[in-house]
């Protein structure tokens, strides 16, 4: 509950802030839009042995070995699959680069602070704590992830931990 | 732009100087100096001494103007060099370094070691040559001449593509024809006229004259010079001492001391540019290379992604010679580009074992013990930024050997085995990894010795640890076994500073060691950006890469060479050996990967000293890959080592040996479950809670 207050209060004090709208299923979520890097198609995917089932593997971006990671299977979604529409979020967090996919980029959207609401004790899938808040744009709910938490989390297996190896 | 903006060029530049001028000096035969290496020791003292003066470094100034003078003499013959001449002139470079240093941190020199050098350098002239050399005997001398040599610099702008005026005093026909030729080298000779005693040639050159005279100074004495700058040509005027810009660097500065300095900008200017030019090499920035190695990366891989495009236009009948033509020209032109990028960041060995002999030289001469080094694999070629980093560990380590390795010459007779002690540095590519070993003939190590110090500093330590273990206990802090403390070493301190040094490069020290025999410390390093050659293998529909300094051979398993253990394993006898098997697919989980050994392809590799056979599809070939790093972005694999870009711009993933074997054992005991363990840190996804 703390957390989700102090995002609150933080996005209270900076001015307007920009999202990129993601879709995962049939919901919308959104991440900071400093955080994006680029957009681009799910292609060429070198898969990792041994390695937990929504880390796809690793990719080539421009000479960067960047991991992949799908959002959709560590979200437990049903429909899970790779096509031409498939996208993949290249994004920022930690002096790293990591690729998410996603069902869908649909846009980019303003929110001012009111619109921000505190992220409620979530479920299983999702701890509150890598949310920000949830975003309210008139019949729309937007999740917003801290995108930087969930990624550096020790669940999503990306980072090395210190105590590992 | 500020003067400052030099200082760092020319601390550079006179720190190659420096070690240039040790290297010729370590190899110089005192008994036939060569005369060729003689004139690099002294043209390197030469230019540091210029730009000392133009920087305003007068201490390192002065130093480097005896040194000069002596070396000077031993060119010209009239001073015979000794072993023991030569470890002063070694002195001396180390102090000029010193000082180099403490103006490098905005320091003043060491008076005191300045002024004993000083001496030292005066005293060899007197005794040697009967001379006081024209360098200053006391402190007092230095400030007075503080600005002296900058003020060349003034006039050498104004000769810029001017006309000058050289006078040839006393040379012999023989040389002046030679000098001559020099000059036309240099610019345009426009009349010479004159006898042995004065000959005067004008000279239209963009050179300066003290270019000129630089190189003029190879064949006569400086003394013998006269240039003098002529305003547009005009006429020919005979050279007045006042106006005299002769006065050469390699002559005494205090003649110039009442000169008025030149503006720093303009002194700064000339230095640094004629520096640049003498090396023929720039200094770019990491950064900036790195960019260029991604970039041809890309433009590799978009060049593939044409020639795939071009070979389909072919399937469709739609032919094109010149396009096709164009294409291989394109490929071959981006193969050696990439190569030639690729060669910026990486260094030979031998920058770093270049400093060697001297370091054992100068160890073995104070432990008195006799000593042969031997270098191998100079040219293995480092990432510049380990290359940086391993100079001081790897001292430290062939100091050790030095100390307490090798034995006194005496000690060494006694026991049969030659005087000389033999001490070996080897570079070289192994399994994705870049091993250097330092390796002595020595005592070795006592296993029993160390088990007892080791105890008596309250070590936690038993008579069952293997003998690796009980070796590494010397990179314990505080660990010294040395009967008695050296200036060289056994303090203790040290040993874990190296090891310390070296895992934080992400590499290991091993030791190897027997008693009575020597002993052999292993550092070994991971690649960062170096190149690897590998073999491409096939597993499934996945493509692996195989370091190919690992692979020994392959060849196509029968059923009779096989042979199961006890469990899973399974072990293949080649050659009345038998090793274990490791089948890629089961390690990492391929899908669609042929299951039956006797229809795939054993690859017998190597990895730490151990050998193994990897069942794999189908090989594809060798080529050279660049090494990525998976830790950037990633985390550490277990079974790989990094990753590297095909030409297809997808990732293959380089394959670790021993990683794969601990991995392959690790997963027969846990019944192939992925399960999390302390030691080998597997991935589970976290319980909801």
């Amino acid at each position: 509950m703390s957390q989700a207050n102090s995002g609150a209060v933080l996005a209270a004090e900076a001015e307007n802030r920009e999202f990129l709208v993601f879709s995962l299923g049939e919901e919308e979520y959104a991440i900071d839009i400093l955080k994006v890097q680029e957009i681009r198609g799910y292609e060429n995917v070198t898969r990792i042995a041994n390695a937990p089932d929504f880390i796809k593997g690793v990719t080539n971006l421009r000479g960067v070995i960047v991991p992949i990671v799908d959002l959709r299977i560590k979200f437990h979604l049903e429909n899970v699959e790779y096509g031409g529409q498939t996208v993949v979020i290249v994004v920022n967090v930690a002096d790293r680069v990591v690729g998410i996919v996603v069902d869908g980029v649909s846009d980019v959207m303003t929110l001012t602070p009111d619109q921000i609401k505190p992220a409620p004790e979530f479920g299983v899938t999702l701890s509150s704590d890598f949310l920000s808040g949830l975003g309210s744009l008139d019949d729309r709910m937007l999740v917003l992830v801290d995108i930087d938490k969930l990624l550096t989390s020790e669940e999503m297996a990306l980072v090395d931990s210190t105590s590992s190896h | 732009m500020d003067i400052a903006d030099f200082f760092d060029t020319f601390f550079e530049e006179a720190e190659e100087l420096l070690s240039d001028m040790e290297q010729h000096l370590l190899e110089l035969d005192v008994d036939d100096p060569d005369s060729e290496q003689l004139n690099a020791i002294f043209r390197a003292a030469h230019s540091i001494k210029g730009g000392a003066g133009t920087f305003g470094f007068v201490v390192l100034q002065k130093t480097t103007h005896i040194l000069e003078n002596l070396l000077d003499y031993a060119r010209k013959g009239e001073l015979t060099l000794r072993a023991d001449l030569v470890d002063t002139f070694l002195e001396a470079k180390d102090i000029m370094h010193e000082q180099l240093d403490a103006y490098r941190s905005e320091e003043e020199p060491n008076q005191e070691a300045f002024e004993r050098i000083c001496q030292t350098l005066q005293q060899i002239a007197l005794d040697e040559i009967g001379q006081q050399l024209d360098g200053p005997a006391t402190p007092a001398a230095v400030a007075k001449t503080s600005s002296a040599p900058a003020s060349k610099t003034e006039e050498e702008e104004h000769a810029a593509d001017g006309h000058l005026l050289v006078a040839l005093l006393n040379v012999d026909d023989k040389d002046r024809i030679l000098l001559v030729e020099e000059l036309e080298q240099l610019g345009e000779v426009q009349s010479q006229s004159g006898d042995a005693k004065r000959y005067e040639v004008i000279l239209k050159s963009s050179d300066s004259a003290d270019d000129i005279e630089a190189v003029m100074c190879f064949i006569i004495e400086p003394d013998q010079i006269e240039i003098k700058t002529i305003e547009g040509g005009a006429a020919v005027e005979p050279a007045s001492p006042e106006s005299d810009v002769s006065a050469p660097a390699a002559q005494a500065p205090t003649e110039n001391a009442t000169a008025k300095p030149a503006p720093a900008k303009s002194a700064s200017k000339e230095k640094p540019k004629k520096a640049v030019a003498e090396s023929s090499s720039i200094r770019v920035s990491v950064d900036k290379v790195d960019q260029i190695i991604n970039l041809v990366g890309e433009l590799i891989i978009t060049q593939s992604m044409l020639d795939q495009t071009v070979s389909d236009l072919e399937d469709q009948s739609v032919s094109n010679s010149s396009l096709q033509n164009g294409m291989s020209l394109l490929q071959r032109n981006a193969r050696d580009l990439q190569e030639a990028v690729m060669s910026i960041r990486m260094i030979p060995m031998e920058f770093v074992f270049s400093r060697f002999p001297r370091v054992v030289r100068d160890t073995a001469g104070k432990l008195g013990k006799e000593i042969e080094l031997i270098t191998e694999g100079k040219s293995t070629e480092l990432d510049k930024s380990l290359v940086e980093r391993i100079t001081d560990p790897l001292t430290h380590l062939v100091r050790n050997s030095l100390d307490h390795g090798v034995e006194m010459p005496d000690v060494r007779e006694a026991i049969g085995k030659p005087r000389v002690g033999k001490l070996t540095l080897s570079a070289r590519h192994q399994g994705g990894n870049i091993l250097i070993e330092v390796r002595d003939d020595g005592a070795g190590m006592d296993r029993d010795r160390l088990l007892a110090k080791a105890r008596e500093n309250g070590l936690n330590v038993s008579e069952t640890m293997s003998d690796e273990d009980v070796f590494q206990l010397i990179f314990a802090p505080g660990f010294s076994t040395a009967k008695e403390v050296t200036d060289v070493s056994g303090r203790g301190v040290g040993m874990d500073v190296v090891k310390r040094n070296i895992q934080s490069m992400g590499g290991r020290v091993e030791i190897q060691s027997k008693l009575g025999e020597g002993t052999n410390t292993r550092i070994v390093l991971p690649l960062t950006l170096a190149i690897l050659d590998g073999m491409s293998i096939k597993v499934g529909g996945e493509t692996f890469i195989l370091p190919l300094s690992t692979v020994l051979e392959s060849l196509q398993p029968s059923k009779d060479d096989m042979y199961a253990m006890a469990g899973d394993d399974v072990v293949i006898k080649v050659r009345d050996e038998y090793l274990p098997v490791i089948a890629i697919h089961e390690v990492l989980d391929v899908a669609n990967a042929i299951t039956d050994p006797t229809k795939s392809i054993a690859v017998i590799v190597q990895g730490e000293g151990r050998r193994y056979a990897m069942l794999v599809d189908e090989l594809i070939g060798q080529q050279q890959v660049v090494v990525k790093n998976l830790e950037d972005n990633y985390r550490k694999v277990p079974g790989i080592s990094a990753a590297t870009i095909l030409g297809d711009g997808s990732v293959a993933l380089i394959l670790d040996i021993t990683g794969l074997h601990r991995l392959s054992r690790y997963k027969k005991e846990a019944g192939k479950k992925v399960v999390n363990n302390q030691n080998f840190k597997f991935y589970k996804e976290a319980e909801p809670s």
